[in-house]
This record gives C-alpha cells, structure tokens and sequence, in this order.
C-alpha cells in the first residue's frame, strides 16, 4: 500500500460510502462507476451512499498465516460479511474469542488501525467489525 | 478456426530448486518440449509465457522476450507475449497459443509457464500470491489467499455438510498419485490425520489442504492438426478451450460455494468438444486448495453440487475410480508455481493420452480435461484435450 | 447564551491486565499495591488500536445518540497525550471519520492528562461566540508506563467525546475555569517513548495543588458548595488521589463513586475525566448537579459546574454502550500478552 492509494479510497474505508444506482437501486460497495445490472441505464446515475455497517457473517477463517505486516495479530478472523444495506464486503472480525465467529453472527463496523507503511510510514485506518453488542439498541 | 495438436511438452521438476533461477527453469522446459517435439526450435514462430508474478518474485518484468533470448532464439525475432492472469496464467497462455494457431495468424507456437517463488520470504509469498485476489478490498484488510479458499471451505462445509476429513480425502489421494509422478515435488503417501493434524494455516485449511508453493516450468508445442502428423505420430487434439471471469474479489459472487466462471467455461468447453462430463477419461483440477478440488468437480459436472467431497472420501476420482482427478498429484503433490501450473496440467493430460504415463496410466483414455483458476475464481479455464487419433 | 454538552459517548478497548500480574512481574506486593492505588486492573490498547481509533469509536457512540448532522460540526478537538503521530493531527482522522470534514476547525491538544476537558473549554467559546453551531471535544489516550516504573501498574487506554452546543444541551456548563501554573510533574520529551515523572513530587505541589485550587475558585464562581452536588468527577490517575482530594474538598464516597472507574479501567490519562464523566450521565437525571475538576501535569486544572437537563431524557443514552457495558465487556491477559500487544517486545529488524 502507498500513501497516495490509501487516501484516494478514505470516504470508503473510513466511512463505507457505497454507490447506489438511480435507475434499479442497487446497492454495491465499494462504490462502481456502472451499475453491472444496468450497465448503460446507470451512466450518470450512481449517487454515493453511506452504509449501516451493520450486517451479518457469510462465511470465514482464522487467518494462521499472515500476509507482511499482519504477523503479530494471528490468529485473527477474516470474514465475508453481507451488510443489511446489500453489499457484502470483506473484513477482520475483532474483539470476541475465535469461536464466537460464526456463519450467521450479527456484526458491526468498528474503526481500527488495519495497517503501516513502516514504524516511521503513514498509518492505514479502515473498517473492521465486532459481534454486534447484545444490550446495544 | 483449424483444429490445433499439441506436439511436443516438458517441464522440469517442480519443488523448492534452489540452484535454478527462473531464466533456467522455462529454458529447461523449453528445450525440452522442443526435443519432445523433434524440432529444433528455428520453426517457432511465436511464444506465449504465463508467469504470474516474475515482477514480485526475481523483480523482473518483460518475461516474454526475456525466455526467447534464454533459448537462443533471439535471432529468430519472433513475437514473445506475456500473459498474466493469476494462478491461470500458464493456462491463459495455453489458450492463447492455441488461438494463434488455430486463427491461421501463427504455425509453430510455444506456450511456457514458470515461476520461482523461493527466492522471497514466507510473508512475501503469502503476499504475492494474494495479488490475484482484489488488493484494494480484500489484501488490503488482512485476507490471505489461503483464507479466502478457507471461507469457501467454510460455507460448503456449512452449507452441504462436507466435513474435514473429506477435504483431507483430496490431498491424500493426491500424493498417493504423486507418488507415481517423477517430477512431482511430494512423492511420498500421507494419511487422513496427517492432514488434519496439521498445522492450520486458514481454518479449516490445514497445511496439507494447501498447495506447496514451489519453482517450475513448463513448455507445449502446438501447430495445426494437419501438420502435426510430421512431427509425431500421436498428435493430442485440443478439442476445446474455454475461458471465462468473475468478479475479481470473492465477496461479490453469485455464490462462494460454486464458481460460475467454471460452470460456464465447462459448458462451452464440453459444447466446442461435442461430448458431455461422463465421456471425459480423467482431469487435472486446481486444487491450490483441498476445497478448490472438490468445488472443481461439482462445477465440471463430475459430481452433483454439494457432494463433491462425498465423491472425493469415496474413491470416484481415485487414479483408479469412475473419473481419475489430478493423476499428476495435482498442485498439492506436484506442486503449484503459479504460472507453471496451467501447462503442467496440460502435459499431465497429454502424456496420459500418449499412454506415457507410466505408474499413474489411465488405461484408454481419450479424452482429458484441464481446468485451471485465477485467484479465487475470477479467471477460468478449461481445456479439453483428445488422443488417439 | 446557554451552552453546554448535547451528547457524550465513551469508548474502553477490550483487554486488561490486573495490578497484581505487573506487580508479578516486578516481585512487587500485588494485592498491597492494588489495594493502595484503589486500582485492580487496567485497560489495553489492541494491536490495532490508537489515540485516534478510540477517538473515532467515541465520538461515534456521541454522535448515535443524538441528531446532530455531522457536517454542523464546525470545531474537532482531540486531547491527547499520546497521539499516533508527533506531527500530522489525530484530528483530521476523527473528522474524517465522523464526516465533520471540511468546513471544521480541527486540531490537536495536549496537556498531559486534560487535554481534553481543555477542548471542551475551546468548543464553549467557539459556541458562546457563535462561530460554531457545534463543537466536539475528545479525550483519548494509550497512555504508556515504562516497566517497572510505578505508572506501569495504572496507564491505559480510553476516551471519551463530547459533542458541545446550545440547542438541545443535555447537561448545561455554568461555569468553566482554570487553574494554571508551570509546574513540571510529569513530561515527555520529542523522540522518548516513555514520560517521566518528579515521583511523589506529582502529589502534594501538583495535583492537589491545582485541583483543591481550582475547585475553589469553581465553588466562590459559582456560588456553591460540595452538598449542592450529585456527583463529583476528579482527575484520577489512581483511585486514591480522587478519593483524598474530594474528601478534603468535603465530597462524600458517594458523590464521587459514579464517576470514580479508575479501578477498573486504570488511568485513561486525557481520557480519565471525559469517561467520568460519561459514566455520571450515563445514570444521571435531570437537575442533577456535577462537579468536575480534571488535572494534567505540567500543570492546569480545569473545573466545570454542571446541571443536568430535561433533555437527557430525549437523548438515546442506550444507543450506544455505556462506560460500565464497556467496563464489563472484558478481557484479562498476562503480562506476556500485554507486553506482546504494547510493542514491548523487540521483534526482528527493530
């Protein structure tokens, strides 16, 4: 990752801004110039839109060995996580115990550190997810 | 289009070889599918390489003229064309070839794949293979290629009830094949609990579920069928050669239990062959991953979806079962360079439709099919490949 | 012009380590000194958290309670003592973050443990002034303790978000003011990984100093006096200091308990006050009266009078978790892992 790629993509990796087509209402994440559904229909017609960051797990795996960068946190959990708002996205699933990541878990997005340029680089922030608090409304 | 044979194929051993750099593993494959051939190499007229990540792995680009030049035939100018499309990249380069030859446009190609993994660290490795996956949305949040395959085996699991010790199934028959195979890089059998006690690299993937990334290479000679006769007297026909795509990142398939791009690339493939999934002899799958090959032959037809592994813990794909997967050992026991993997699949093929396959022959077989995948499904390819003629 | 807090959200990271296993460690009496601190353990950063991301987590939970558009947010202030970068601001990130950006005021603030009761004084202004419809202060810090010095035993990491106003204010600011002098306690210098402190020199001249001093020129200010108070909040770099300063300031153990979560989170340092007081309006009622006194070395203390409002029974306090969800919400390891998790091990190529 270089500096310049990282901020380019900010209002999604910070906020999950998606794009939702004007013409059949789909939602993708992240963002796409063309609704694939519509392909020409949408020209023009992709407005943004932020997602809930609520959504449920797909599917997963604890990640035992890291790609560069990611060595210190294994075993961690990655997870496809289909968002209520329809796109399903890929993440890190953080703060539970391993066995508590489940198909099916409902999760939230969390704001986390998801990498470093170097000790002295610029830090990556983005999107990560929690189990849903239960007492949370 | 004219039909097109493959004449001639070598490769090198595939294994952690670290007195060989990438220069001298595709010119070892080269001159030898050249040999294989009884060409002497001036005839070629144009050269495809799949290497999915020279750039990464030895820092270097501009691969194509680079093994040209390593063959001795940079006086030859011929074209040299690079393709890259993952870990499908020696088969995109197959088809590529096969496209040339069969347009008219070329006469005498080479289509080669290597790549030399070795020479970065274990970190690095898990990092350049995950270029293939979507680098933005996926990489980028910490999904390792190993945990994307783990998810996949997670939902299938899930979803249909395929248990561990079916995953394991794969890569035990896989090395007992393997076994048989002189230029695999694991020829020793290994048991179901080996697999499942080992050491977890993307649960529920063990070390054992996954290929061993490794250097290679490997070479096929193709010209028209018409004229394939003058060099050998067992041409091998390629009978179809399909490719088809995804969505780059893994998240945004119809279904991570089923990879439609191989549902689709096995259809037009069995269309443009004129025959069905039962009339295939034996495959070569990706199995990069246990669960790869147990999707593989639910999406080619082999068996019905959701019962892959059944028909793997079974037997149905042992070299000596209905329909034999991954005779070479697959990528799990002969190893997996990327870019090499596709042609190595397409010589597993061939030298079973020789009937050179010594220990593993698969007795009268015609037709062999090759299906290979980019990333986690994005690219596929399938060819179908026809002997004795 | 009325001012005062619209909405508040606290974040604490998941995993703690007792007093009793660093006292292990050091071959230190544990329970003496867990009992001595009035601390039993403290929080810990996570690999992938920082200044910056308990900020965000914050100043999102403020922002879910309530229905303050983001974008009317016109000043971002992050107080800190250990933000991520030593130059490029935490700010920005939390502006980012919670789309306040760009027509906002943003900047970093560091007073050792208060500065962030020091931005809630700047976004009073801003506000007063009519510059800014709304203001958010932010406390938040991953304190650091070099081993075996004795603040090992309580800095943590947590923080807490203030969003400031006029409309709609939950808890009213009578009056704010500050107590300062140069008084050199506790620093760290450009480059060192770990502060320094004057040992027991932090105590009496310091942070007694200032507090008792600040909180009385807040009670002759605002004309009151500890009984006219439901809750008192005091910097708490331990539960001791607190307890002593409010009992000679004539606070009784129970106005100062609601707000006293050292000994379960250890000190949060900027962020120490800001999760006392969230916690306070996490069970306050309207009319309620809360007195706060915040110190950081160096050294300045800031009071604040505050009363409960009607409002706080429209603010979605259960939108977001409490300070004592996020207190239960827990996680012990051992020194190992602690040591892991705080970069304290030095790894290949450091």
């Amino acid at each position: 990752m270089t500096v310049p790629r990282f901020w380019r993509e900010i209002p999604q990796r910070y906020n999950l801004i998606g794009s939702k087509c004007g013409s059949c209402g789909t939602v993708d994440f992240p963002p796409r110039t063309i609704c694939p559904h519509c392909r020409r229909k949408s020209i023009g017609k992709m407005e943004d839109i932020k997602l809930s960051g609520k959504g449920e797990i797909v599917s997963y795996s604890i990640v035992r060995e890291a790609p560069e960068g990611f060595e210190i946190q294994v075993p961690y959990a990655m997870a496809l996580i289909k968002l209520d708002d329809g796109p399903t996205l890929t993440a890190q699933i953080v703060d539970c115990e391993l066995e508590e990541v489940k198909i099916g878990a409902r999760v939230e997005a969390v704001f986390r550190r998801i990498q470093e340029e170097s000790k002295s680089g610029v830090i990556y922030y983005g999107y990560k997810f929690q189990l849903a608090m239960p007492q949370v409304k | 289009m004219r039909d097109v044979a493959v004449i001639g194929v070598g490769m090198t051993k595939f294994g952690e070889l670290w007195e060989q750099s990438l220069r001298d593993l595709i010119t070892e494959a080269g001159m030898k599918a050249i040999a294989d051939a009884n060409l002497s190499g001036s005839d070629i007229d144009g050269a495809y390489v799949g290497t999915m990540s020279a750039g990464k792995f030895v820092g270097q680009e501009h691969i194509a003229p680079l093994v040209v030049d390593m063959a001795g035939l940079s006086n030859t100018h011929i074209p040299a064309v690079r393709v890259e499309a993952g870990d499908a990249s020696g088969s995109v380069a197959f088809r590529e070839a096969y496209l040339a030859v069969a347009s008219g446009a070329h006469e005498l190609v080479i289509a080669g794949g290597v790549e030399k993994m070795t020479d970065v660290s274990s970190s690095q490795m898990v990092n350049i293979q995950s270029t293939s996956c979507d680098q933005e949305w996926e990489a980028f949040f910490g999904a390792s290629m190993s945990s994307l395959y783990g998810m996949m085996a997670r939902a299938h699991m899930h979803r249909y009830g395929t248990t561990r010790e079916q995953l394991a199934a794969v890569a035990v028959k896989n090395h007992a094949n393997g076994v048989l195979n002189p230029n695999a890089r694991f020829k020793f059998p290994i048991k179901p609990e080996d697999v499942l006690k080992a050491g977890m690299v993307a649960d529920p993937l063990t070390t054992y579920d996954c290929a061993p990334a490794s250097d290679g290479a490997a070479a096929v000679i193709l010209c028209s069928m018409e004229r394939a006769r003058k060099f050998t007297d067992k041409p091998i026909r390629i009978a179809a050669s399909v490719q088809a795509s995804d969505t780059i990142a893994l998240h945004d398939r119809r279904d991570i239990c089923t990879m439609d791009s191989v549902v689709l690339a096995a259809k037009k493939a069995y269309a443009q062959a004129g025959i069905t999934a039962e009339k295939v002899n034996l495959a070569e799958v990706h199995d990069a991953y246990t669960i790869g090959e147990i999707m593989a032959i639910e999406d080619l037809g082999f068996a019905e979806k959701g019962k892959g592994g059944i028909a793997a813990a079974s037997g149905e794909t042992a070299l000596t079962g209905r329909i034999p997967i991954n005779t070479s050992g697959g990528m799990k026991a002969r190893g997996h360079p990327l870019g090499a993997t596709g042609i190595a699949q397409i010589i597993e093929i061939v030298d079973q439709l020789k009937g050179r396959a010594g220990g593993r022959q698969v007795k009268d077989a015609k037709f062999g099919l090759a299906q290979s995948v980019g990333g986690t499904g994005a690219t596929a390819v399938v060819n179908i490949l026809e002997g004795g003629l | 012009m009325e001012c005062g807090i619209v909405s508040y959200g606290a974040y604490i990271p998941r995993h703690r380590i007792s007093v009793k296993e660093i006292a292990r460690i050091w071959n230190e009496d544990g329970d003496g000194l867990s009992k001595g601190l009035n601390v039993i353990e403290k929080s810990i950063p996570g690999f992938d958290e920082d200044t910056a991301t308990i900020s965000v987590a914050a100043a999102r939970n403020a922002l879910v309670r309530c229905s303050v558009n983001p974008k009317d947010i016109g000043a971002v202030y992050v107080g800190s003592e250990s933000h991520p970068y030593a130059v490029k601001p935490t700010g920005t990130i939390l502006a980012e973050a919670i789309g306040a950006t760009p027509n906002s005021m943003v900047a970093d603030l560091e007073f050792a443990c208060k500065a962030g009761t020091a931005g809630m004084q700047m976004c009073m202004g801003l506000v007063k002034s009519g510059m800014i419809k709304y203001g958010l202060a932010v406390g938040a810090d991953t304190s650091q303790g070099a081993p075996m010095d004795p603040l090992e035993y309580t800095a943590s990491a947590g923080g807490a978000a203030f969003i400031i106003g006029a409309e709609n204010v939950i808890a009213k600011i009578n009056k704010t003011l500050s107590f300062t002098t140069d008084t050199p306690d506790f620093w760290r210098r450009e480059g060192q990984t770990y502060p320094r402190h004057g040992g027991r020199f932090t105590g009496e001249p310091a942070y007694f100093r200032h507090i008792t001093s600040c909180a009385k020129m807040l009670f002759e200010a605002a004309g009151t006096k500890p009984t006219d108070y439901q809750y008192a909040i005091f910097h708490q770099p331990n539960g001791a200091f607190p307890s002593k300063v409010g009992k000679t300031l004539g606070f009784t153990p129970e106005q100062l308990k609601p707000g006293l979560i050292v000994p379960y989170i250890g000190n949060t340092y900027s962020g120490a006050v800001p999760v006392g007081l969230s916690a306070v309006l996490d069970v306050a009622n309207p009319g309620e009266r809360i007195f706060v006194v915040s110190y950081g070395s160096g050294a300045g203390s800031d009071g604040f009078d505050i009363t409960v409002t009607d409002e706080i029974l429209k603010l979605r306090r259960d939108a977001a978790p409490s300070v004592k969800q996020y207190v239960d919400r827990k996680k012990n390891v051992d020194y190992a892992i602690y040591a892991k998790m705080r970069g304290k091990i030095r790894m290949a190529g450091e």
